[in-house]
């Protein structure tokens, strides 16, 4: 490892460590809001590991999201709640191979519709299944699990997606997905596997949601479809990513630090309006950062440069 | 039998509203993810007409299809036209699209919701019972079927028959070429797409006739119409048709035969199927 | 022989785009696969790449049958192409560009032995802009080159060339055709498609003639160009006849 890359590796670890340290501050309101950014930093960073350099946008994060939690929630007086997690993380795992291997060997469009619909078609089914074979509609997660339990667990759970994101990047598979992001004929001419390729990192990344949300059911105490598979989440994520810029590791973090902060207000303020904010504020994104704050970031040193040469 | 009748019926709205989008997608390039919510739009639109001016959904589709028209216009030349000229390549215009289309179906949810508030709306209109074959089925459904297979057949002519159609196909096979004879690509792009949303929102004011819907219900249809695309294979109105009516025949007979909450699991499995079978849709041609 | 095309056909609905095609081709030889437009030559490279596959034939390479393998599959058998249109990484730089083949295909290398390798074809192939420029800021003859570099950095028995002279000057036509040659002096077995009739005498030791995705003629270029078939091919029968 190089120097530079050992002051980084040092500058990221002392970050975490400071934060890791919020529970002793508060255990109210801040908190809670920090666990609500480090579910949101786990699930766009994960996004981003798989859409950021494929291009392939997913719009199932709800779907594994759900899953990990009723994973948690329907085996929580049955097993401890360790094996629950990882039974979480396996399901995900699964379930993305299985939505990767029909949809990726085709094209990029089928993967948006296939995923667009996913989470509402796991709460169809799950919908179904409980109203058919138990006689409630929704399921208690009762746990002696403490939010600040919760919070560290989400840390530690972001760590290890950065360093996964980290040596993906510096690996063969993660130069593999920038070329099939730049040319998927040119990728398959010089002997990758794109369909491995793209199915590996989605399992990667449905993985790692799924675990979010076995980490989260405790917090939420009563897990129900309509909640658990709700597509804002979905949604949130690809903005957080977007805004946040999805062509470095820690881009996404620039999205979901301002956007955040930004939902706790407008849910506070309208709470009526959260939908057409969201799809406006989106909006906005797509049109005018496109390259994400990221990009804004690495291209203002460049543009003073410029002016102050011109 | 009566799983193939109502199948049937209602895959002549699903034809509808997955003709719009196939307009959207196969000639102007957008992979139009508000598309549902043009629907409900319509939808809408049928239900205030009613109860607020007693006017008969027929009436309304009178008003609801230029208005429409000209929104989606609208949406083509302001908001999609610049992602159309930023595009670099076929794929960035489709990721962009995308991404602005799903901005735009939480906006148009987000409206409707302000508008009418979260809960179920439905009326009733012409709620007798039609016995076709010994089986009662309500006029309203027959009602909108007829009116959706009209529709269709005047589309369908509309496209294969004029000038301003044979433009429309040439620009859905390759805008390039098409621009090269003189055809005026983006106005015809706008057009498609004007025309698509204009035929989806029709296709729900149909449905309004004789479904509960919300406003977020949106989704659904989207997932819907694209899966009938898919299925049909881009570009082929014929394809498009089938794809409808086999759509409408697998959710009648799921929610019948199994439950009705799991007509969009019927529509996943077939689309897996044929995803599996004929990657390129049922009539798609394999080139 | 490193190549054996026996009876390859490749149909697009109801037009035989290439109709039983035979032909082989043995290490350190140049291969020319020529014939008017629209008589089946790209459909060719892109059924031996894996691109497409073949309604009915039997391909071999080297004793291998890849006619049901796929593109990567095929790549890492130690085959290579250029495109027609050149086909740039455009979010890449020069030198990743031409890295980027070594890595995953037929020869793999990483780390400095990669990079040492990619700047050494660079040169050679007389790329002199800075390895660290944007692809998308090379000329179209830089761009053609670093296709080849990126095609030639995995070490492949057989390279597939699809009009890769097409538009240079004579000065660069020379150092391309002289190129090409250094790559058959390595041993490599090469299949040019080509239009410039110059390069095809001055390089091919054997060309197969194309017309309506049938071959209608084999042998040295002399001999083929001076076919009655071949004239009316090109030229039309008045021609061929004459």
């Amino acid at each position: 490892m190089s120097a530079i890359n050992r002051g980084k590796f040092i500058l990221v670890a002392l970050a975490f460590g400071t934060a890791a340290l919020l529970p002793f501050f508060d255990t109210g309101y801040w908190l809670s809001l920090g666990v609500s950014l480090a579910m949101y930093a786990v699930l766009a960073t994960s996004w981003t590991l798989f859409s950021g350099p494929t291009h392939y946008i997913s719009l199932a994060t709800a779907a594994f999201f759900g899953t990990g939690m009723y994973v948690v929630g329907g085996g929580v007086d049955l097993l401890p709640y360790p094996a629950l997690v990882l039974i979480a993380a396996l399901t995900g795992a699964v379930l993305a191979t299985l939505v990767g291997l029909t949809t990726m060997r085709i094209s990029g469009v089928y993967f948006v519709i296939f995923t667009l619909g996913l989470a509402e078609l796991i709460r169809q089914v799950v919908t179904w299944v409980q109203t058919t074979f138990t006689s409630s509609s929704g399921l208690y997660v009762l746990t002696d699990i403490t939010e600040s339990m919760i919070y560290w667990e989400l840390m530690s759970l972001l760590a290890l997606v950065y360093l996964a994101g980290w040596m993906i990047n510096h690996s063969r598979l993660g130069l593999a997905l920038r070329v099939i992001g730049n040319d998927e004929t040119v990728a398959a001419h010089i002997g990758i596997n794109t369909a491995k390729a793209k199915v590996m990192l989605f399992i990667i990344s449905g993985t790692v949601a799924s675990v979010c949300g076995a980490l989260l059911a405790p917090r939420w105490v009563y897990v129900e479809p309509t909640i658990a598979f709700s597509p804002m989440i979905s949604f949130q994520v690809v903005i957080m990513a977007l805004l946040g810029g999805v062509h470095r590791l820690w881009g996404p973090l620039c999205g979901v630090i301002p956007f955040t902060l930004l939902w706790e207000v407008i849910a506070a303020q309208f709470p009526n309006q959260t939908t057409l904010l969201l799809g406006a504020s989106f909006l906005l994104i797509v049109y005018f950062i496109p390259n994400g704050i990221a990009g804004l970031l690495e291209n203002f040193p460049k543009q003073l440069q410029s002016k102050n040469g011109g | 039998m009566d799983i193939l009748i109502g199948g049937f019926l209602l895959g002549g709205t699903y034809a509808l509203m997955a003709l719009g989008l196939q307009l959207q997608y196969g000639v102007a390039r957008i992979m139009n993810l508000a598309n549902g919510e043009m629907l409900v739009a319509g939808a809408f639109g049928a239900f205030w007409f009613y109860s607020g001016f007693q006017m008969r959904p027929f009436l309304a589709i009178v008003l609801i299809v230029p208005l429409a028209f000209v929104v989606n216009w609208a949406i083509y030349h302001y908001l999609l036209t610049p992602l159309v000229r930023r595009a670099k390549s076929r794929g960035q215009l489709e990721v962009d699209g995308i991404l602005a289309t799903f901005g735009m179906s939480f906006i148009l949810v987000g409206l409707m919701l302000a508008v009418f508030g979260g809960e179920y709306f439905s009326y009733s209109y012409l709620e007798r019972a039609v016995f076709v074959l010994e089986q009662p089925y309500g006029l309203n459904r027959i009602a909108a079927f007829c009116a959706s297979l009209v529709f269709c057949i005047a589309l369908v002519v509309w496209l294969s028959h004029t000038r301003s159609g044979l433009a429309l196909r040439a620009v859905a096979v390759n805008p390039t070429a098409a621009g090269l004879v003189a055809i005026k690509v983006a106005r015809t792009s706008a057009i498609a797409f004007a025309i698509g949303g204009a035929v989806t929102a029709s296709g729900g004011a149909l449905l309004s006739m004789f479904l509960t819907f919300d406003a977020s219900i949106g989704v659904i249809f989207t997932l819907k119409a694209l899966i009938i695309v898919i299925l049909g294979g881009v570009g082929e109105i014929r394809g498009t048709v089938a794809a409808a009516f086999l759509l409408g025949l697998a959710e009648t007979a799921v929610a019948s035969l199994v439950d009705p909450g799991l007509t969009l699991a019927a529509a996943y499995l077939l689309f897996i199927v044929v995803l599996l079978v004929r990657p390129r849709g049922l009539f798609g041609s394999r080139s | 022989m490193v190549l054996n095309v026996d009876g390859m056909t490749k149909s697009f609905g109801g037009i035989r785009a290439v109709d039983a095609l035979s032909f082989e081709l043995v290490p350190g030889e140049i291969l020319g696969l020529i014939g008017p437009n629209g008589s089946g030559k790209t459909t060719v490279i892109n059924v031996l790449s894996g691109a497409l596959k073949a309604n009915a034939g039997r391909i071999q390479l080297l004793n291998r049958d890849i006619g049901q393998l796929s593109t990567h599959e095929i790549a890492r058998c130690g085959l290579a192409r250029t495109f027609q249109i050149v086909r740039i990484l455009p979010a890449m730089t020069v030198l990743e560009n031409v890295a980027v083949g070594g890595v995953f295909g037929h020869g793999r290398y990483w780390g400095a032995a990669l990079d040492r390798r990619a700047k050494d074809l660079l040169q050679r192939l007389g790329v002199r802009h800075g390895a660290d420029t944007p692809a998308t800021a090379l000329t179209y003859i830089d761009q053609k080159r670093v296709e080849l570099a990126r095609a030639l950095i995995s070490d492949p028995k057989v390279l597939l060339l699809d009009e890769w002279l097409a538009g240079l000057n004579p000065v660069e036509l020379g150092i391309g055709i002289s190129l090409i040659r250094d790559l058959r002096a390595e041993g490599r077995a090469i299949i040019i498609v080509e239009h410039v009739m110059d390069a095809i005498r001055s390089l091919c030791d054997r060309c197969v003639v194309m017309n309506g995705g049938q071959k209608i003629a084999e042998g040295t270029p002399g001999t083929v160009l001076a076919d009655r078939a071949v004239i009316s091919a090109y030229l039309g029968d008045e021609y061929g006849d004459a």
